[in-house]
């Protein structure tokens, strides 16, 4: 029962990857490149080598978290696409309050754990703004979390450029860069010959919490009430304010770490790099794993991966940089076509009438009406 | 007579599901015939499948003793065939001249207006009935609105009136004057009439012949005048038993357990849907509200369930301030069954195990501190199932796969299991079968004699005056009437509920 489920869950994405790569070859074979070698190179770089497994966890890090951004919220049955802007906003929180803190001689640990905090509630604060104006003012949280995002991300090039900016960084401004002490290190690995930083170990555990918080407690039961019928969950007088308040909160408060690990262990200062759209790709990850946060392990390695790969791809086949954004593009699409044309085909309803028709007839028998 | 429709041995099946088993059935040209039979009988299947909504398995319709192929609606109204739904078809913003030019069809480009009036008021010249032709229709009432519908079919020369359940929405007095009218007509050998109906009292009015469906069986029937609503009951129930009507216990009034002040509150487009309701209701009293539906009584149920805020006015339970928050209706044990509980108090793609826990899931035992205890939850569930005789095919199927009468079940289950004080019910047994409403009713009585108060908000009058000890009619957001069950008078009270008073 429980297995079914699960599969009939994953059917739309594995559908949507399926069709997203018949149109990829075609688009390919449209321009002139051969789909298999394309293909060939995709999983080279993508799960090919150690080096290639290195940049695909690299770049799945961010997104574990970044996904959660929309994951969360969606379990209230919000629509939050802003992950970008708490990822900035993190980013640059974590960089204030890690050149302010480094200046006092504080532990390097106790220092890390300040940035990480301060750009979870950055995070945290945007996208709960958000939710709290769905909630108290009927303001679309998709469209709102969307121009809070483009906010944020001026906020970050103003200061940036303006009160932080480190004087000698000149035509590329930027913050000063944080000291090595304060660098997040790599994830012991033993004899693997892959270097990954613990913010990846920081997105894993953040799924994990997640999907515990929200399978297993009366608090994610609570949400799911919210998320599946507000009707009902006011009827059990559930507090629906604080409940959206607390998740959207949380949501950001996940991206809002990935920008503080980005600042903490890629770039090591924030400047305009820092929106690189790990935000915007965070949606597709949590739109692909149909808002599971367990899911969004896998799916954000199989992103990460298609990312790391881009390179590679341009390089050896000559195609141009926005390559990787159509794949991209492709399978967004695909996934939001397959998700619409779910209510209508009923696979999975067709399925079960064959199998049980004895639990059809019961169900039948009390339908009332026809 | 020559019948005018005839339906001979039509069979429908859905998968595995008989639900109509080779029925057949004759009315009468200038007839008023009724279909009756408890919900899921297969009295819409069979008039669906008469209409050409669905493709019968086997069977034939004859009209004037000869065969028709009835493929699609459009094909039924061409063999003069119209249809009268339960819910209101006709576009609210236009008026009654729009609608009705609309149902004709209209021409490409330009509508000669002029024309289309002159047609209609020489159409409605010819008509026992007339309804305001310019007026919108939202702006009719629902007498008025359902003359409407009728004159619609007519308009589009149906011969053969088909009505699912014509007077659900209307005052017993607007039902008795369109039902008139239709027979009236009917006489005139103007049209045929065939009304889906589960009043008894309407039938035995106002009908020539019945035919009574069971599980999609044709079980009996024939001139009205030869049978009595018991007979017909038991034609319906079959050998099924249904409960005693429990007991009435001993009145004992207790104390005043719900108070409501002035209470004021919009509905969900804004306008003004409670405009001052005062009431109370005591321990050990089932106080009704009867209205007609649109009248302020959703509303009411919403702001008792938390789902609405009040605008003004004050609730009270049982001495204390009461703003439907989690905690109080913990401690007030209040219990609601709401209507359409599929919308208003389950969550569909949560499981039957986990609807049943909504009011329990952050307390021990499903709870220990913030953690769910699944196991709990499920076995909970189990025996709320068992004992509430829910149909279902696991505790983890998605409750909105269950059907109508289970889901409702279901939330009965959750709602009643523990002990109740206060319990506010809207519409409880609304489209259940005759042993789910008998069961119904028995445990709202049950609730009432073991003390508890109980709010008791329906469209249907009967309900009241069997359970209620206390009448009360809303008409307009306002409470207009009073009576005790026992000094009840049913025209009184429609009068009331129609809004003369």
């Amino acid at each position: 029962m429980r297995l079914a489920r699960g599969i009939e869950a994953a059917l739309p994405p594995v559908l949507a990857l399926l069709a997203t790569a018949v149109l990829f070859a075609a688009f390919l074979g449209l321009s002139g490149t051969d789909p298999r070698a394309a293909y060939g190179l995709i999983w080279l770089g993508a799960f090919g080598t150690a080096f290639s497994w290195q940049n695909t966890l690299l770049r799945a890090a961010p997104l574990l978290l970044t996904g959660l951004c929309t994951a969360l919220p969606a379990q209230l049955g919000l629509v939050i696409i802003g992950g970008e802007g708490a990822f900035v906003l993190g980013a640059l929180a974590a960089a204030a309050v890690g050149l302010k803190l480094a200046a006092t001689g504080m532990a390097p640990v106790g220092i890390d754990g300040a940035m990480a905090l301060a750009a979870m509630a950055a995070g945290g604060v945007v996208i709960a703004l958000s939710g709290a104006l769905r909630h108290w003012r009927g303001v679309n949280e998709t469209i709102s979390s969307l121009l809070l995002a483009y906010i944020a991300i001026a906020v970050m090039n103003q200061l940036v450029e303006g009160v932080l900016r480190d004087p000698a960084s000149l035509n590329k401004p930027s913050t000063r860069a944080l000291p090595d002490a304060l660098m997040l290190g790599a994830i012991p690995t033993g004899s693997l010959p892959i270097s990954v930083h613990v913010g990846l170990l920081f997105g894993l555990i953040a799924c994990l919490l997640a999907y515990g918080l929200i399978f297993h407690t009366t608090f994610g039961f609570a949400t799911r009430m919210v998320g599946g019928n507000l009707r009902a969950a006011r009827m059990a007088g559930l507090p629906v304010g604080r409940l959206i308040l607390i998740v959207t909160a949380l949501g950001g408060a996940a991206a809002g770490l990935a920008g503080m690990v980005e600042v903490a262990a890629v770039q090591g200062a924030a400047s305009a790099d820092i929106a690189a759209g790990y935000g915007f790709t965070g949606i597709l990850v949590a739109f692909l794993a149909r808002q599971n946060p367990l899911a969004i392990i896998p799916v954000a390695v199989l992103l990460g991966g298609i990312d790391a790969s881009g390179g590679l791809l341009e390089q050896r086949l000559d195609l141009p940089d926005a390559t990787i954004q159509v794949l991209r593009g492709l399978l967004f699409l695909s996934l939001l076509t397959v998700e619409a044309l779910q209510g209508r085909l009923r696979l999975a309803e067709l399925l079960r009438w064959r199998r049980a028709p004895a639990v059809a007839q019961a169900v039948n028998a009390t339908v009332s009406g026809p | 007579m020559e019948p005018a429709l005839e339906v001979v041995g039509m069979s429908k099946r859905f998968g595995g599901f008989a639900a109509l088993d080779a029925v057949s059935l004759r009315v009468a040209a200038g007839g008023v015939h009724a279909l009756i039979g408890e919900n899921g009988a297969g009295k819409s299947t069979l008039v669906k499948c008469i209409m050409g909504y669905y493709r019968a398995d086997a069977g034939a319709v004859l009209l004037a003793g000869r065969e028709v192929e009835i493929r699609n609606p459009r094909e039924a109204h061409r063999a003069g065939i119209g249809m009268v739904y339960q819910h209101f078809t006709l576009v609210p913003a236009m008026s009654v001249l729009e609608n009705l030019a609309l149902a004709r069809g209209l021409p490409r480009g330009r509508i000669d207006w002029r024309g289309e009036r002159a047609r209609l008021a020489g159409f409605l010249a010819t008509m026992p009935f007339a309804v305001p032709l310019e007026r919108p229709v939202a702006a009719l009432s629902a007498g008025e609105r359902q003359k409407a519908e009728i004159l619609k079919q007519l308009y589009l020369d149906a011969r053969i009136l088909i009505l699912d359940e014509p007077t659900s929405v209307l005052t017993p007095q607007e039902a008795d004057e369109i039902l008139t009218l239709l027979r009236a007509m009917a006489r005139a050998g103007q049209i045929t009439v065939m009304m889906i109906t589960h009043k008894f009292r309407e039938v035995l009015a106002f009908a020539d012949t019945v035919s009574v469906l069971r599980r999609g069986r044709l079980v009996g029937g024939g001139a009205v005048a030869s049978l009595d609503a018991d007979a017909m009951a038991a034609l319906m129930i079959g050998e099924q038993s249904v409960a005693a009507s429990a007991a009435r216990g001993t009145d004992a009034r207790g104390t005043v357990r719900l108070v409501l002040d002035d209470l004021t509150a919009t509905d969900a487009a804004g306008a003004p849907a409670l405009r001052g309701v005062s009431l109370s209701v005591h321990g050990g009293e089932i106080v009704g509200i009867a209205g007609v539906s649109g009248n302020g009584q959703s509303t009411l149920v919403e702001v008792l369930a938390g789902q609405r805020r009040a605008r003004g006015g004050r609730m009270t339970v049982q001495g204390e301030a009461f703003h439907a928050s989690r905690r109080e209706v913990m401690r007030h044990r209040i219990a609601l069954l709401p209507e359409e509980p599929l919308r208003n108090a389950c969550v569909a793609a949560m499981s039957v195990a986990e609807n049943m826990a909504f009011r329990v899931f952050d307390r021990p035992p499903m709870a220990r501190g913030p953690l769910l205890r699944r196991g709990q939850i499920r076995a909970a569930a189990e025996r709320l199932i068992a004992r509430y005789n829910v149909r279902t095919s696991s505790p983890m199927a998605p409750i909105g796969t269950l059907s109508g009468g289970n889901v409702q079940r279901a939330v009965l289950a959750r709602e009643l299991g523990g002990a109740v004080d206060l319990l506010i019910a809207a519409n409880p047994v609304f489209g259940l079968d005759f042993v789910a409403v008998a069961d119904i009713h028995a445990q709202i009585l049950a609730a009432r004699n073991r003390g508890a108060a109980v709010l008791l908000v329906s469209e249907d009058l009967d309900e009241l005056l069997e359970l209620a000890d206390r009448i009360l009619v809303m008409s307009e957001g306002r409470i207009t009437f009073e009576t005790t069950a026992a000094e009840a008078d049913r025209r009184l009270i429609g009068r009331h509920m129609a809004g003369h008073h």
